[in-house]
C-alpha cells in the first residue's frame, strides 16, 4: 500500500448542511471512533488536504466557495459528499436557491448517503476514497510520461 | 574496511565530514520516529488509539507526491533556505563547532521560515509569521542564555569542549536548564496551540498559520526542517549530562516525554500567556543561575 493511502489529510466543508452530517464528522475525530488511527487528520486547509469532505446540499451562494475550495487543494485530489442532502438535495432539491447536490458544482467520487451520515458509513467513504485517490495519482503520472515523451517539455510539480 | 578507518581518523577534516553525513541521514529518522512517538502517547493520553508511530514518515513520502502549489517565485526557495540552514545548525552542534554561532544559525534558518510566510498574500500566513516572530521573542532570551551559562561553567563556547567538561553541567546550571525546558515546548511547536503552525488537528483558529499556503514538496521540507531542530534541541539537552552518556540519553527521553505531557494537560495554554511568561521564568531560572554563577566565580 502506498503513502497516498496511509496519510489522508482531510477538509471539511458545511455547503448548507443542518450540521447534523458535521457533528458525525466531527464525531470520527473523538476517541470512540478515532480516525488518526488511520493517518487521518483534519487539516482546514485546502492546499494542505487531499480529500475533500463535503456536507449539505449546496446553495447559490457558497457554490463559488465549494468551487474555490477545490481548485484550490493540490492535485491527485478527491471529493466525498456525505450526507444525503450532498448526495441529491434530499427534501431540499426542490428549493429555489438550492442546487441540490454537491456534483453539480464539483466533480464527486465517492457518494456517503444517510441523514444524518452515521461515523461508520463516513469513515468508510473516506477509506473507500482513498482507492480512487491511488488511482488519480497513477493517471497524473501515466499522463505526465506520456506527455513529456511527445513534447520534451518537463513540467513543474 | 580498517584501511579506511584509519584514513579517516587521521583526517581531522574527514571526520568532520562523516559526522556531518551521518547527522545528515540519522537525524530526519530519529526525529521522524520521535514525532510519530509523540503522536502514539498524545493519542493514547487523549484515550485514543493513534497513528502508527511511523506515520510522520507516510505524510511526509504523500506530500513528495503531491503537486506543489506556489503562489510567487520566491515562498519555496525561503523554505528551501529554511532547511538547509537548519540543517547547517545541527551540523554544527554534531562537529562539536561554536555553540554561538548555531543559536545565530537557528534563528537565521527561523527567519528565513518567516520570510517564507511574509511573502505570501494569505492573512493567516502572516498571523502565524507575527506569532512565530512573538514565539522567538519568546524563546531566544532562553536560547541565548544556555550557551552563557555553559561558557561560565566551562570557559569555551565549543560544543566539543563543553560535552568535554569533567562534571555534568547539570550540577552548575539546574536554572538555564528549567528555564530551556520551558521553552522546549514552545520551541517543538507543542503548547500554546495557536502559536504559529501548532500540530494540534482540532484547532483551526488561523487555519494553518505559517505553512497555510506552502504544498506538496515546500510543505515536507518544512516537515523534515522542523524533525531536524527537534534533533538539534535534544541535542542541547544531551549537553546538560554530556558527562555521563547513559543518563544524558535517558534525560533526553525524558524531557521529550515530559514536553508531551506538558503538551497533554495544558490544551488551552494560549500564545498571550506564553509570552507574558516566558520573559518572567527565563529571568527567574536562567538569569538568577547565572548571576549567581558569576558571583561565585568571581569571589
Amino acid at each position: 500500500m502506498s503513502s497516498l493511502k496511509k496519510s489522508p489529510w482531510i477538509i471539511h466543508y458545511d455547503a448548507t448542511s443542518c450540521n447534523g452530517c458535521d457533528i458525525e464528522v466531527i464525531a470520527c475525530l473523538t476517541p470512540m471512533y478515532d480516525v488518526e488511527r488511520f493517518g487521518i487528520v483534519n487539516t482546514g486547509n485546502p492546499k494542505h488536504a487531499d480529500i475533500f469532505l463535503i456536507t449539505g446540499s449546496v446553495n447559490e451562494r457558497n457554490s463559488r466557495v465549494v468551487r474555490n475550495i477545490y481548485e484550490q487543494m493540490p492535485d491527485p485530489k478527491v471529493v466525498v459528499a456525505v450526507g444525503i442532502c450532498a448526495t441529491s438535495g434530499c427534501v431540499f432539491r426542490d428549493c429555489y436557491n438550492v442546487l441540490g447536490g454537491v456534483d453539480k458544482v464539483i466533480p464527486v467520487d465517492v457518494y456517503v448517503p444517510g441523514c444524518a451520515a452515521r461515523p461508520e458509513s463516513i469513515i468508510d467513504g473516506i477509506v473507500r476514497s482513498l482507492t480512487v485517490l491511488e488511482e488519480k495519482y497513477r493517471a497524473q503520472k501515466k499522463n505526465k510520461k506520456n506527455r513529456n515523451g511527445r513534447s520534451g517539455v518537463i513540467t513543474d510539480g | 574496511m580498517n584501511y579506511y578507518m584509519e584514513i579517516i581518523k587521521s583526517n581531522p577534516q574527514m571526520l568532520t565530514a562523516l559526522h556531518v553525513a551521518v547527522y545528515v541521514v540519522l537525524a530526519p529518522l530519529a526525529g521522524g520516529l520521535l514525532a510519530g512517538l509523540d503522536r502514539k502517547i498524545s493519542a493514547r493520553l487523549q484515550g485514543r488509539v493513534g497513528p502508527p508511530v511511523v506515520q510522520p514518515f507516510y505524510d511526509v513520502f504523500k506530500l513528495m507526491k503531491k503537486e506543489t502549489l506556489r503562489v510567487n517565485r520566491y515562498q519555496n526557495f525561503y523554505i528551501f533556505l529554511f532547511l538547509v540552514f537548519m540543517i547547517f545548525t545541527g551540523s554544527l552542534i554534531f562537529t562539536g563547532a561554536d555553540m554561538l554561532l548555531m543559536i545565530f544559525a537557528l534563528t537565521l534558518s527561523g527567519i528565513f521560515l518567516v520570510l517564507a510566510a511574509f511573502s505570501v498574500d494569505s492573512p493567516f500566513s502572516h498571523t502565524g509569521a507575527e506569532r512565530e516572530i512573538i514565539q522567538m521573542m519568546s524563546c531566544d532570551p532562553m536560547l541565548i542564555l544556555v550557551p552563557v551559562g555553559m561558557y561560565l561553567v566551562t570557559g569555551s563556547f565549543r560544543v566539543s569542549e563543553i560535552a568535554m567538561f569533567e562534571r555534568p553541567l547539570i550540577m552548575f546550571l539546574p536554572g538555564v536548564f528549567t528555564g530551556y525546558v520551558f521553552i522546549l515546548t514552545m520551541k517543538f511547536r507543542k503548547s500554546p496551540f495557536d502559536l504559529s503552525m501548532a500540530h494540534h488537528a482540532a484547532h483551526q483558529e488561523i487555519v494553518k498559520g505559517l505553512t497555510t499556503e506552502f504544498s506538496g514538496k515546500a510543505l515536507a521540507a518544512i516537515e523534515v526542517a522542523h524533525w531536524y531542530e527537534n534533533v538539534l534541541l535534544l541535542a542541547i539537552v544531551y549537553l546538560f549530562f554530556a558527562r555521563i552518556p547513559v543518563l544524558a540519553a535517558a534525560m533526553v527521553l525524558f524531557v521529550f516525554l515530559l514536553e508531551i505531557f506538558i503538551d497533554n494537560i495544558n490544551a488551552r495554554f494560549r500564545w498571550e500567556l506564553a509570552f507574558s511568561s516566558t520573559w518572567i521564568f527565563t529571568l527567574v531560572t536562567g538569569g538568577a543561575n547565572i548571576i549567581i554563577l558569576y558571583y561565585a566565580y568571581s569571589i
